[in-house]
């Protein structure tokens, strides 16, 4: 299991989204040279620091060795599959991780989002579709201090820590990924309102037009697995048929 | 026909078949009892049950009346005879008795012939084998309880008249002691006293016997009759049955071939010709299987390809498109010819993605792996959205675009192919308008909602309604191209209405503009019969010419077939779902 709870690459520089700080690091893992070669000019230009890796069998060893801030990885790899690299990166860290998928096919788009990847872009992508889409996965959410609101909050049995990016269920830490936090966040942050879809996108996954539902059906059914008691049966995130989602109701002990 | 009803009862509480089942659903809706005739001709069981069951009631009595018209004649041949013979005998003795009487004395003529009277009924015994009436001077001596009536009159004439032989005739024997009359023999002859004259006697005969040995005769024809026209119909439905099961077996097992479950077999059993019948469908599906893998082998190696081409035409496409989106930024510091190259880059690479998602949308309609996502929607909502997104096109053209809704417009379809199939519709109105207004109209009825997408503009020929949805084609090879659609829209809009089950239809006459319908089931699955928005457009100016006449009536009366209706409509009558594709 990954110890970063949230915006925790291992790298260590948790504050490298700063104005000011530290270059991002992206590692960018795809077979075809002349794309990465584009894709490290289009990111250095964007204010980015890129890695690349071209074999999946390489991509984690590549991973570790450069505590990215952000992975993006290819579908198809030589080595190793896309979407078997994403399983490998997730289980050492929330680091996230945005697919470039050539198929819009339902299957594989599925396949890599269940595997644990963020985000995924179609390819052939407009090189500002891909910056906002990175952008927007090493934004964080307003701080507590921002929203004018506590530092902790309550959904259900859990107790979340919003500046400590910490989740946690009787004193035990819940490890989640960024995209996780932001997801339960959202929820947590209006109890009372009930999220569709659509308006999650935005919010967590900063999409201004209807995207792809998928997104939030899949990275909902990740967050059960994590926080709920029984995922079947889900008391923090609340299913509201025909709607959306909304947070479950604080349970005070 | 207890047989013939129990084949009758199977047939409408539904065999084991699926097929069979929907079958009788079929007659059910349209009410078996309102068509029998429609029963019979479907049921082969019924038919031939019912055939044997007649055909033996027919031949069985027909065999019956004449066994028992020989049997009658028989036992009434024997008893007349033996009647005749015991008369003639009984009449003889008389006469004799009546030569031997001493005529010297005071005879007492009434008495003499009532001892013989009572002489001869004592002789017949209490079996009441004959009865005797003797007519003499008007006067009737009865001996038994027959009365005179029961003496035909022809026969009391004939008897009368002189005849000397022994007359013997058939009868109805009537009694005095309140007995029905029963059917009999009535024998007659004259008797001569001598001196005296001449008396008839006549000797009667009932035939009680024979009729209740007649009747328990008719009884057990009748019920071996009932028996056997009981056993035949039962064992026709047997035989019917076995010969059906396995057709029936055999038709079922079609239809699961033909439903996909291409790995169902017949079973096969003796040797015989539905054993063969079986083996020959097994063969059948065998080599339909086998075809059909082959078949969905080469699909699977087609849709492989086309993900293999999307795969690697899209990375370096994104390569190119991103090197050129670098220079397209960068266009100001460059000198003006390769700045005007940088944004010729920049538009065609646009074309060219557009292209090649349609290509690979076509492909994957040809490779059949396209798939329905059928979801409830307002299909209202969808059009005020593509509205909404094609406004900036609308403003360029100085197009007014409007909506026209009527009635429920909620259908199950799959939103992304409807908004795709509505986008290509407005696009194509918009840029061929000519800055006249782009009508949207939308209609539902129970089972289809349309949408039709009427502009003002330039038209196009009646004849090449149908050619517009042909892959690359255009109006006027001559005209220049503006908006750069890919020339795969209208065919692609096409397959997406297709695999909704619905319509898509194009009208358009030079000067008047063109109306695209699309029509689709409200039901996802369900089957389209007429749509709620006419071909044509409503607001035909009414110009008397001849184009127009036939459309208007015919529209709505050839909504599915008829390819001879193409030429008087002059291409509104396009076919859908039968398209060029």
């Amino acid at each position: 299991m990954f110890e970063g709870v949230a915006g925790g690459s291992t790298a260590g520089s948790t504050d490298q989204n700063e104005p000011g700080s530290a270059r991002p690091r992206v590692l960018v893992v795809d077979d075809d040279a002349a794309l990465a070669e584009m894709l490290s000019i289009v990111l250095r230009n964007e204010g980015f620091e890129p890695f690349w890796c071209a074999y999946g069998d390489k991509a984690l060893a590549s991973f570790r060795e450069n505590h990215p801030d952000l992975v993006l990885l290819d579908v198809m790899l030589p080595g190793r599959e896309g979407v078997d690299v994403c399983r490998d990166i997730r289980a050492e860290s929330g680091v996230p991780i945005v697919m470039l998928t050539a198929k819009t096919d339902t299957v594989d788009v599925v396949a890599g989002l269940e595997a644990g990847a963020d985000d995924y872009v179609s390819k052939p992508f407009k090189a500002k579709e891909l910056v906002a889409r990175i952008r927007t996965r090493l934004r964080r959410l307003p701080t507590a201090v921002e929203e004018g609101e506590a530092d902790t909050l309550s959904v259900g049995d859990l107790t979340i820590s919003v500046d400590g990016h910490s989740v946690k269920r009787d004193g035990t830490q819940i490890a989640l990924t960024p995209l996780e936090f932001d997801l339960l966040l959202a929820l947590a942050r209006r109890p009372w309102q009930v999220f569709s879809r659509e308006v999650l996108l935005e919010q967590v996954w900063g999409y201004r037009h209807a995207a792809d539902t998928r997104l939030v059906n899949v990275h909902v059914q990740r967050l059960r697995s994590k926080i709920e008691r029984d995922p079947e049966h889900p008391e923090i995130v609340v299913t509201v048929r025909g709607i959306g989602y909304k947070a479950g109701e604080p349970v005070r002990a | 026909m207890p047989a013939g009803l129990g084949s009758v009862g199977e047939t409408l509480q539904g065999g084991p078949g699926t097929q069979l089942a929907g079958r009788l659903r079929a007659v059910a809706r349209r009410g078996w009892w309102r068509s029998p005739l429609g029963l019979w001709s479907r049921s082969l069981p019924l038919r031939v049950t019912s055939t044997v069951f007649l055909a033996s009631v027919v031949v069985l009595v027909l065999g019956g009346l004449l066994l028992m018209q020989q049997a009658t004649s028989g036992v009434l041949n024997g008893k007349r005879e033996s009647a005749a013979n015991e008369a003639r005998q009984a009449v003889n003795t008389a006469q004799a008795q009546l030569n031997a009487t001493d005529l010297s004395g005071e005879v007492n003529v009434d008495k003499l012939l009532y001892d013989l009277a009572y002489g001869f009924a004592g002789r017949s015994g209490g079996s009441e084998q004959y009865q005797v009436i003797i007519l003499a001077r008007g006067q009737t001596i009865t001996a038994g309880s027959a009365t005179s009536d029961s003496i035909p009159t022809a026969l009391r004439a004939q008897v009368d008249a002189g005849s000397s032989d022994l007359l013997i005739t058939p009868t109805q024997v009537f009694y005095d002691d309140g007995r029905p009359p029963v059917a009999g023999l009535a024998a007659g002859s004259g008797l001569t006293l001598p001196g005296t004259g001449r008396y008839a006697i006549y000797l009667v005969f009932p035939l009680t016997q024979e009729v209740s040995t007649l009747a328990v005769l008719q009884t057990a024809v009748v019920s071996t009759g009932a028996v056997l026209v009981l056993m035949l119909t039962l064992i026709a439905a047997l035989v019917a049955r076995q010969v059906v099961t396995p057709v029936r077996e055999a038709a079922r097992a079609a239809e699961n071939l033909a439903s996909g479950n291409l790995h169902d077999r017949m079973r096969v059993r003796g040797q015989d010709d539905v054993a063969l019948l079986a083996t020959s469908m097994n063969n059948m599906a065998a080599e339909m299987e086998k075809q059909i893998t082959t078949l969905s082998e080469l699909s699977q190696v087609q849709q492989r390809f086309v993900s293999d081409v999307s795969h690697e035409l899209r990375t370096p496409l994104t390569t190119v498109r991103m090197a050129a989106e670098v220079l397209h930024d960068a266009r100001d510091d460059f000198d003006p010819i390769a700045a005007r190259s940088a944004e010729l880059l920049q538009t065609e690479l646009d074309r060219f993605e557009l292209l090649l998602n349609d290509l690979l949308e076509i492909s994957r309609f040809d490779a059949g792996a396209a798939t329905l996502t059928p979801v409830r929607t307002d299909l209202r909502s969808i059009v005020e959205r593509v509205v909404d997104a094609q406004e900036p096109l609308a403003r360029a053209y100085a197009v007014r675009v409007g909506i026209h809704a009527e009635g429920d417009t909620t259908a199950e379809v799959d939103v992304r192919r409807i908004e795709r199939i509505l986008r290509n519709l407005m696009t194509n109105a918009i840029e061929h308008s000519e800055g006249r207004p782009v009508d949207v109209l939308l209609a539902g009825d129970e089972e289809a909602v349309a949408v039709a997408v009427r502009d003002h503009g330039v038209g196009f020929e009646a004849s090449q309604a149908k050619q517009v949805f042909l892959r690359f084609w255009r109006a006027d090879p001559a005209r220049a191209r503006t908006v750069g659609g890919t020339g795969l829209g209208l065919a692609i809009s096409m397959e997406d209405a297709n695999l909704h089950g619905g319509w898509l239809t194009a009208w358009g006459r030079p000067g008047l503009g063109a109306q695209f319908r699309l029509t689709v089931p409200r039901q996802a699955g369900g089957v389209l019969q007429t749509s709620p928005l006419p071909m044509a457009p409503r607001d035909l100016p009414l110009v008397p010419v001849p184009v127009l006449e036939d459309e208007e009536p015919v529209e709505d009366q050839v909504p599915l077939d008829g390819p001879s209706s193409v030429g008087a409509l002059a291409g509104t009558g396009w076919q859908p779902g039968r398209g060029p594709s």
